[in-house]
């Protein structure tokens, strides 16, 4: 590449508070009336002064432990003044000089470290819908409690960048400091893109606004290296910018350059009082972060293969799941998981990343069977993500691998079996009780095989098949085995099967 | 304090307030009177009290109210034409406090716009005359309030003070003006000026009636994260032997205020109190950090205020700018933009480490300064202003020496002390004179004990 490229990422994330930062209303108003979730100090009237929310700073500690953070035991709100119909008060209640959240990083799935600048708490806008002459109001996201992560600018491709967001995404996700869907706002990106001859000091740069989804970060990426590049080529020099992204054209546009750029006239906000948290506050809530990809990673590193761990590791509950098979080693007898229960989960603190015994081989296959199951049968359900919600036990699904494992139930049984974990009527049934009612237990009695061998073989519509074997035609096994499969109706291993038709053939 | 009880109606004692309050109409006191709701609340609590039920401990007392608390009598308007129209649905912390205790609220009293100001003299809807000299001001901001209490209107007012406008206005019309520890009284509901200076505090016609109010409205609000946990009345204070008066602070003095600060020191003296005098070389840097930390705040606070949402808002809009920039040029009175342009320069990038960041350390310097005072001495005396009252007009060109006049009322706001107005007396054509008692943080009870005390000696 002619120019090397150096991105830096700010990322708004939604708290999911009960109630907004400042205000006792509801901080959900999906599906509410525009300016119905709105108190007197969102809508800014006098005399009205922020009451902070407890919860959100515990949430920001969480956060910051799920991007390996520090956090500032001492921090402090600041005002950021602009005017906008959207900023009731006329400033934004945010933290510019002491953030809560100190240096950090989020590891990448290959590996490479994105430090964190810092991250600080502040306050969402409201919303304006415009219309031909006029422009409308909705204050029920105003007062929403952010965080704002600020990365360092370590980000060198548009594959990492997209990387970069989705870990994030699931940093926070896995945390429980926010719903994370991207679609209705609750995590934003703002990407700081700027170019460079290799060696030589960077670019003017351009920051592409308010980013939704993982792929717009890539394509906002590329697109803008192509665009500086041009720039740089001409030998003129990028302009200082924020910018817009336009999804459906893939380009960016510009919207405001450094000359018309706010001075924000930081302030202290005099009306809160700096947060002061203490060593075991902050413990308290570190406590409450479970297990997270980069752990999950480490753990399963030889035991999945890369690319479906990185499927799974979009679904907190699978790898929830996951774990305790892992931990259980199929032997304890986990309860019925759930992505509810957060007392099934594995937590963080204290270095417990990895199970209490050493997994065996037999484990280590096991749980590679049931990532399997989770990714190619459960994924590719239409209902899967309500079946997240309701997970089979490890003890159910320690039987089902064991089951496959002696090949008591053939892969299809095993798929069957294993869908019937979510059924209502069946999930709290062992696996061999549901394979019984299913009818897909496995002959692998040899006995039995035999006899039904012995029918095939005397089955007079079989005598061609018999005899070109013998001659030599070994493709025709598949048939005969086929045959015995549909004599046993489906129960007879294969396997099994094959070799003693071998046996009495040579015979 | 004349409470009604079994032989003094409420409706009479409010009747008697709003005749008054119409008799004095030309001192321009009030914004707006609130005479039916407060004849209605009247005669609810005289039904009570003939039934024989609880009332509170002000029970039917009339007050003045600021017009820069909310509650949803009449507009709260902050004598500004920008919240000219704006009804609160919300009721201030203290004014609900007042309102619980049985305080009946007759009227809202006139101030400096948004209260900016030391004279009244910046209310949108006119000046308050003094109540000694029509021809002269009343001080401000809390103008109209303190000049109710004078002329004996109402037995209480409400007043915000962030840089002298309770102490200022009270010494100029001889009545006792305290302005609290920062965080006594909940800001809850008080229009801001200053958020880290304001303070709620009253006006009333003596110390004791000052304690009673306190003990009502004082405490820790869940809505205002700056008040202080729950101390008024709790502390324990043994009785002042000690007064600091603060060398060089009698520099610039009219002459009949330095002379009655000096007889009230003589006096002190000779009833055996041991008087202090202090060093104290940084407050001379009181008022220059006062005026950066209070426009900046004062910038920020008045940004809600953009004809969006609520007031006023300008005829001929044509686009965004316009609803801002012709709302706020209209609505604002010029003392107000005078501050919001400072603070927006102390403010703006570049300056702010050399305006805003400076003041800001040697505000903490101030705050050692009287906190290594009070080591020295129970309570310090000082004058509140320079001057008595002036004439009307005599400063409006001038807004330096406007200024000039919280000299001695700024440094308390700075560190955010207690502060008590108290009368001591007139000057040849009548005007009044009045000192100041500044204590320690949270020695507010003890203060007010002090100012009992001697005046009782007097």
């Amino acid at each position: 590449m002619k120019y090397e490229i150096t991105i830096g990422i700010e990322c708004h994330v939604q708290l999911k508070t009960k109630t907004k930062l400042f205000s006792e209303v509801d901080n959900d108003a999906r599906g509410k009336e525009p300016n119905s979730c709105v108190s007197p100090v969102d809508y800014a009237l006098p005399g009205m002064l922020p009451r902070l929310n407890k919860e959100a700073v515990r949430l920001a500690v969480r956060a910051g432990y799920a991007m390996n953070s520090e956090i500032n035991l001492y921090s402090r709100f600041d005002r950021k003044h602009y005017y906008y119909p959207d900023l009731p008060k006329g400033y934004q209640i945010s933290q510019f000089y002491h953030p809560i959240i100190g240096a950090g990083f989020i590891e990448l799935p290959d590996g490479t470290k994105i430090r964190i600048e810092h991250a600080h708490m502040e306050e969402d806008a409201g919303k304006l819908t415009h219309f031909s002459n006029y422009s409308l109001v909705d204050l029920n996201r105003a007062g929403t409690p952010l965080i704002e992560i600020v990365s360092e600018p370590d980000i060198h491709s548009a594959a990492h960048a997209r990387d970069y967001c989705k870990e994030l995404w699931r940093a926070m996700t896995y945390a429980g400091v926010t719903y994370g869907d991207l679609y209705n706002g609750n995590m934003r990106f703002d990407v700081n893109i700027s170019l460079a001859k290799p060696g030589e000091p960077l670019g003017r740069r351009a920051e592409i606004k308010n980013l939704n989804s993982f792929r717009s970060v890539e394509r906002a990426v590329e697109y803008e290296y192509e665009r500086q590049s041009k720039i740089l080529d001409k030998g003129e020099r990028v302009v200082q910018e924020t910018r817009g992204w336009n999804d459906a054209t893939g380009k960016t546009t510009s919207q405001r350059s450094k000359e018309e750029a706010q001075d924000y006239r930081y302030m202290p906000e005099p009306d809160i009082p700096p947060i002061r948290l203490t060593d075991e506050f902050v413990k308290e809530e570190q406590k409450k972060v479970p297990l997270l990809p980069s752990d999950y990673r480490k753990l399963f590193k030889d035991v999945v293969p890369s690319d479906t761990l990185e499927v799974l590791l979009d679904y907190q509950p699978l790898m929830d799941c996951l774990w305790q098979c892992a931990d259980s080693s199929f032997e304890g007898d986990t309860e019925r998981g759930s992505a509810s229960s957060s007392a099934a989960r594995p937590w963080r603190w204290a270095g417990r990343t990895r199970p209490e015994k050493e997994l065996s081989d037999i484990a280590k296959s096991q749980i590679k069977r049931v990532a399997n199951l989770f990714s190619s049968v459960l994924l590719a359900e239409e209902k899967s993500y309500e079946m997240l919600n309701d997970l089979p036990s490890a003890a159910q699904l320690n039987e089902l691998c064991t089951m496959a494992d002696k090949q008591e139930l053939s892969s299809t049984g095993t798929k069957e079996v294993f869908l019937k974990f979510f059924d209502p009527q069946m999930k709290e049934k062992s696996a061999k009780d549901i394979a019984k009612e299913l009818n897909v237990l496995q002959e692998n009695d040899t006995a039995a095989l035999e006899k039904i061998v012995d029918e095939v073989l005397n089955d007079p519509a079989c005598s061609k098949a018999i005899e070109d074997f013998k001659n030599g035609q070994e493709k025709v096994i598949g048939f005969l085995v086929g045959q015995v499969m549909k004599a046993s109706k489906g129960k007879a291993n294969p396997g099994a099967a094959q070799q003693i038709l071998r046996a009495k053939l040579k015979s | 304090m004349k409470i009604a009880n079994k032989t003094t109606s409420a409706v009479a004692l409010v009747k008697e307030a709003l005749e008054k309050a119409k008799k004095y109409e030309d001192y321009h006191i009030f914004v707006s009177l609130n005479e039916e709701a407060a004849l209605k609340k009247a005669k609810e609590i005289d039904d009570k009290i003939k039934k024989g039920e609880e009332v509170g401990a002000l029970a039917g007392v009339p007050y003045a109210c600021k017009d820069n608390f909310l509650s949803p009598e009449g507009n709260t308007t902050a004598s500004s034409k920008i919240l000219e129209p704006f009804h609160s649905p919300i009721t201030a912390t203290a004014i609900k406090k007042l309102e619980d205790a049985g305080a009946i609220m007759i009227g809202r009293a006139n101030l400096d716009s948004f209260a900016h100001g030391s004279s009244t003299e910046n209310s949108y809807f006119g000046p308050t005359k003094n109540s000694k000299d029509k021809t002269r001001v009343a001080g401000g901001s809390s103008g109209g309030s303190a000049v109710a209490v004078a002329l004996d209107i109402v037995e209480f007012a409400t007043g915000t003070d962030t840089g002298g406008s309770i102490r200022q206005p009270a010494s100029f019309n001889g009545v006792y003006g305290f302005k609290p520890t920062y965080g006594t009284i909940s800001r809850y509901g008080v229009v801001a000026m200053a958020s880290s200076l304001d303070c709620v505090g009253f006006f009333a016609k003596s110390p004791e009636d000052i304690d009673l109010l306190m003990s009502i409205t004082a405490g820790q609000d869940e809505n205002d994260m700056t008040t202080l946990p729950d101390f008024y009345g709790q502390e324990g204070y043994s009785r002042t032997s000690k007064v600091g008066i603060i060398k060089g602070f009698d520099q610039g003095l009219n002459d009949d205020i330095k002379n009655a600060y000096e007889q009230e020191i003589a006096k002190l003296k000779e009833k055996g109190y041991e008087i202090v005098e202090l060093d104290m070389p940084t407050l001379k840097y009181a008022l220059p950090v006062y005026y950066i930390i209070q426009p900046a705040e004062v910038a920020s606070n008045l940004s809600r205020h953009d004809g969006v949402r609520y007031g006023f808002r300008a005829e001929n809009i044509e686009s965004l700018a316009d609803v801002y920039g012709k709302s706020r040029s209209e609505g604002f009175m010029p003392e107000n933009k005078r501050r919001i342009m400072i603070g927006n320069f102390v403010l703006s990038s570049g300056f702010y480490d050399a305006y805003y960041l400076k003041a800001q350390q040697a505000r903490t310097l101030i705050i050692k300064e009287y906190d290594a005072a009070f080591e020295k001495c129970d309570f310090l005396l000082t004058p509140v202003s320079p001057n008595p009252a002036f004439k009307l007009g005599e400063k409006t060109s001038d807004p330096l020496s406007m200024y000039m006049e919280d000299v001695l009322s700024v440094p308390l706001n700075l560190a955010g002390l207690p502060g008590l107005a108290i009368p001591v007396g007139e000057t040849a054509e009548g005007l009044s004179l009045g000192l100041q008692i500044v204590g320690p943080r949270r020695s507010d009870k003890a203060l007010l004990a002090f100012a009992s005390q001697i005046k009782e000696e007097k």
